[in-house]
């Protein structure tokens, strides 16, 4: 999230679209109820006719995977309209900025696309530069090759009769929405996006984002109260397993994690670092190298020098993707041999999860680490299999529960707040800390004795305390980072003195020569010489009353709670909105007062310092239209891969940077309606935290499967009955639930029926069902590879899987 | 479990009657201040959705016995959802794994074992499956140069979306120090 959950009360209009906030973020509805108390309207986008959608001022219903369509509509709304926020768009995006010449879009394709390789080269869409290699700009955005001009261009396509005969939306509804939504592009109006998977798990799940994004440019909607672009994330600490770098392309903080050619540290700060000529922009990614480096030191300590590179060697270098969907294929295929699933449930959570149960049957061995039974940890006992046959070696070992060891959780409003062991864990089971812990020494020592390139692992800095438990403490302490030697700082007017070993009171200190430690640089300040900052408990808000509670708990990055939020002002430092004041410069005492700014600089106008608002990309504004993407500059409208419709659009029916697997079917006659997966207030994700508890289990027993009261007409099939519901992948079984939550889809001029799966169930713990994943296809977003869940074909017969 | 949900539905059905009776609520079981009298109580953060709700634990002589939304908490003000509600179903849950198990290649069933011993086997394993695999360099088909590569491809890491931030970042130090290519969790899906 830019901003976070009690925010959202600020907001005059909040559009929620592909996400289901009242059904599973429940409290954060007390924020959305409070903004409609004050007059805020709630605008609820999606497939079905969910809880959020019961509550909001207006529905539109629109056909899974069609968001860019939706939301390009909208983008022309606001331009045709003159809606936008025309002196933030102005001077804050890069609306202004003009394109090379050679930039081009035709028939659904932007230019420089390699149709074997199913490539762009997206260095064809840079900006035109000038003598003194700054991006060119025409601030009154007339020039037709300006990024404003090509977006309108861009967007003129999209209709509403051209949108809504692609999303199957009533013209009145989607009116309805676009007008109270673009209205928020008065600066003392503010508009936010709530959205989570239904964005996402798409092929063009990052364009999906994207869209959002440019319209809240568009609005001026970005880095206000009430504003922003707001991930509702579904797992706890989400948010935090993402900062810490559990994926293969990054490491903590969000650096990169090394490629191939990276062939040493200079190469690798070289290839990540960005520069800029530009003197008003902050370019704040051009620390990577005091970031990097107080990383290594963080993994290296006093092994990391600066003639050994830091130990850059020591990294892993990726050549290619490694990503989730990879990882199954290449497990399938035999070619992994081992699996830790740290309170991971891979046969219930991920896509064609048929597949992924057979793959596990080829792994050597298999550890879980889990509160519970999970199905990934039984699979090899699973119903319709053998164990004989499986000779897969499997250690289920139990983990410690949340109340029962002590740490810090980072929500979806980047808040990091403590939570405390209240009792011992239960049985034999382990905090993951322990596990981890005994896991890195065990390997120390083994590998002391020798191996194949021992040094990574015998040289890993591993220092959290004598007892049978790691101290907790020490590692937040280090993840905030320490000097490793005395250190005098002059920051401005001050000098600052540091000891050896002090906290680094914040990322702005950090060092690229060995000085500073710090494990996840945006993090640096949560835990300082004033203690640890994620456990505080003072709920005083500001004397702005936005909500923001900067003494609760710690956020990332420096405690600020809205981010870009230098873009909520004027050039002048005054707030656009001065009732609902983020920050605001105070001319007498020449510093910003509120949230903790982005960046400490004067407001933008000011000659010698002033920078631009949005600093994490080099030229200093936001990207209406973004140069690094696989899939184009601005988001088109493509289906999703399998789909009732052909492309109106274009003739590219699908996103050509996506390669199509098999196992996927268009066949209309076999699979004739849109299935769609979904999650509810009663379980969570792939279920092993709900379906054993009591409570839960009685309030929703079984799984079931979702279909209007025409398609049970149809179909002969009553509310109860069984039904067995199939698409390319495979066939799942369940009681079907016949609502008018769910109607058919206007697809042009036909209506297709849909199908609603939860994908909470499987056949472990207590309450038991078929997987919905089972019928999900394994084919990802170009630039995420973040499964497309959202939308797929299947079919629906009464009676079970036998009948 | 002593008391079943319907029983306590129950209860509290009788509780608001007695209410309703004349009877004085604050001498009652469901008054705060009686519920939780003399209990130990130490606050949490909700393990389910990233909402981040706080919670407060009372227990007893070791054991949770109550769990209830934190009052305190800007965010909740005390609210939780049906799943919140249930966190004193995960700490009290005859279904929660107890003990290490174990599965031999090809049997029908897990046997216990200790925890010294299931950790130095996965040790092993671990450290066979790295050497098996481990790329130290390898050419690329794009430039035919070869690179130093250094990273292992036969080991997967999965999950991370339900551990702490101090356990994401050792997992994070351990499988990088480990070569893991095929590290990933929960948001990539």
């Amino acid at each position: 999230m830019t901003n976070h959950w009690i925010d959202l009360k600020n907001a005059d209009a909040i559009l929620a679209i592909g996400c289901n906030p009242a059904e599973n973020h429940p409290i954060s509805f007390k924020w959305i109820e409070q903004a409609m108390d004050n007059g805020g309207k709630l605008l609820a986008v999606d497939p079905r006719f969910t809880r959020t959608a019961s509550k909001a001022d207006h529905y539109a219903q629109i056909r899974p995977g069609t968001d860019i369509a939706y939301l390009g509509g909208m983008i022309n709304y606001t331009l045709q309209n003159n809606l936008t926020h025309q002196e933030y768009v102005v001077e804050y995006t890069n609306a202004s900025f003009i394109v090379n010449d050679k930039f081009d879009f035709n028939e659904g394709l932007f230019c420089a696309f390699d149709d074997a390789e199913k490539t762009y080269d997206a260095k064809a869409w840079a900006y035109e530069v000038d003598g003194a290699g700054l991006p060119k700009r025409d601030k009154s955005l007339q020039d037709p090759r300006c990024v404003y001009q090509q977006l309108k261009k861009h967007y003129s396509r999209y209709t509403i009769d051209m949108v809504c005969s692609i999303t199957g939306t009533n013209k009145e509804d989607y009116l309805a929405v676009a007008k109270a939504f673009c209205a928020t592009g008065r600066p003392d109006k503010a508009g936010t996006i709530l959205y989570a998977m239904g964005i996402t798990q798409s092929t063009h799940g990052t364009q999906n984002v994207r869209a959002t994004a440019m319209l809240q440019m568009l609005l001026g909607n970005i880095g206000i109260a009430g504003g922003g672009v707001n991930a509702l994330r579904g797992e706890s600490n989400v948010q935090g397993s993402t900062d810490y770098g559990l994926l293969f392309h990054i490491l903590p903080g969000y650096l990169k994690s090394p490629e191939f050619d990276n062939v040493d540290l200079k190469g690798y700060l070289e290839k990540w670092t960005p520069k800029t000529k530009d003197k008003k922009s902050a370019n704040w990614w051009g620390n990577t190298p005091k970031y990097t480096v107080s990383l290594l030191k963080a993994w290296y300590g006093d092994n990391a020098t600066k003639e050994n590179d830091f130990c850059y060697d020591y990294l892993p270098k990726r050549s290619g993707n490694y990503s989730f969907m990879k990882l199954m294929e290449k497990m399938g295929k035999g070619e992994l041999q081992g699996l830790v699933c740290m309170g991971q449930n891979p046969a219930v959570g991920g896509p064609d999860s048929l597949k992924t149960r057979e793959a596990l049957a080829k792994l050597d061995w298999l550890v879980t680490v889990d509160l519970w039974e999970t199905e990934t940890s039984i699979f090899w006992k699973r119903p319709g299999v053998n164990p004989k046959e499986i000779k897969t070696e499997v250690f289920m070992l139990p983990a410690a529960s949340s109340i029962e060891k002590e740490g810090s959780i980072s929500n979806s409003g980047r808040w990091a707040q403590w939570r405390y062991k209240a009792v011992e864990p239960v049985g034999d089971s382990k905090t993951d800390l322990w596990i981890i812990d005994q896991f890195a020494k065990r390997l120390k020592k083994s590998y002391e004795k020798g191996g194949v390139f021992p040094e990574p692992i015998t040289k890993l800095a591993w220092n959290y305390g004598q007892g049978e438990e790691p101290e907790v403490q020490l590692v937040a302490k280090e993840i905030n980072g320490y000097f490793t030697k005395d250190m005098t700082i002059v920051d401005k007017d001050k000098t600052l003195e540091f000891k050896k070993g002090d906290q680094v009171p914040m990322f702005k200190y950090l060092q690229d020569d060995g000085s500073t430690v710090s494990g996840c640089w945006i993090y640096c300040g949560s835990f300082t010489k004033d203690g640890n900052q994620m456990a505080r408990r003072d709920a005083t808000d500001l004397p702005n009353g936005l909500g923001m509670f900067p003494k609760w708990a710690w956020c990332w990055p420096v405690n600020r709670r809205i981010i870009y939020n230098r873009a909520s002002v004027n050039p002048d430092g005054v707030p656009f909105n001065p009732k609902r004041a983020v920050i605001a410069w105070d001319l007498l005492e020449k510093k910003w007062k509120g949230d903790v700014p982005d960046g400490p600089w004067p407001p933008m106008k000011d000659d010698k310092e002033g920078k631009y608002p949005f600093i994490m990309v080099p030229e200093g504004h936001g990207r209406l239209y973004a140069l690094d993407l696989k899939d184009g500059p601005f988001p088109e409208h493509y289906e999703p891969i399998e789909s009732p419709a052909r492309n109106l659009m274009s003739k590219v029916q699908t996103n050509p940077a996506v390669k199509v697997p098999a196992n996927m079917s268009n066949d209309m006659a076999k699979y004739p309606f849109v299935g769609t997966t979904y999650r509810m207030t009663e379980h969570w994700q792939a279920g092993a935290m709900t379906r054993s508890l009591p409570w839960l289990v009685e309030l929703v027993p079984s799984m079931f499967v979702e279909i209007s009261e025409t398609l049970a007409k149809t179909k002969g099939i009553s509310n109860g009955d069984l039904v067995r519901v199939t698409s390319m992948r495979g066939t799942v079984e369940a009681k079907a639930l016949v609502t008018a939550r769910l109607k058919p889809f206007n697809v042009q001029g036909k209506l297709v029926e849909q199908v609603g799966l939860p994908w909470h169930f499987g056949y472990a713990g207590v309450a038991k069902g078929d997987s919905g994943n089972v019928l999900t296809p394994s084919v990802g977003c170009a630039n995420t590879s973040i499964p497309e869940f959202k939308a797929f074909l299947c079919n629906i017969e009464k009676g079970g899987k036998r009948a | 479990m002593a008391v079943s949900r319907r029983e306590f539905l129950q209860g509290g059905a009788l509780a608001a009657a007695l209410a309703l009776s004349g009877t004085k609520a604050e001498a009652g079981s469901d008054s705060p201040q009686m519920r939780t009298k003399g209990l130990k109580s130490s606050t949490t953060i909700c393990p389910f959705c990233a909402v981040g709700c706080g919670l407060v634990v009372h227990t007893k002589n070791g054991k949770v016995v109550n769990i209830e939304g934190d009052t305190q908490h800007p965010i909740n003000q005390g609210a939780l959802c049906s799943k919140g509600s249930a966190l004193f179903q995960v700490a009290n849950n005859e279904h929660r794994l107890q003990k290490v198990m174990y599965r031999a290649p090809g049997s029908d069933k897990f046997e216990e074992k200790s925890w010294d011993w299931a950790l130095e086997r996965i040790a092993q394993k671990m450290k066979e499956t790295r050497d098996k695999s481990f790329k130290a360099k390898e050419i690329n088909k794009k430039d035919n140069k070869e690179y130093v590569v250094n990273r292992t491809e036969g080991l997967a890491f999965l999950g991370g979306a339900g551990l702490d931030n101090e356990e994401c970042y050792l997992w994070s130090k351990f499988a990088r120090s480990m070569g893991v290519a095929h590290l990933e969790h929960q948001a990539r899906i």
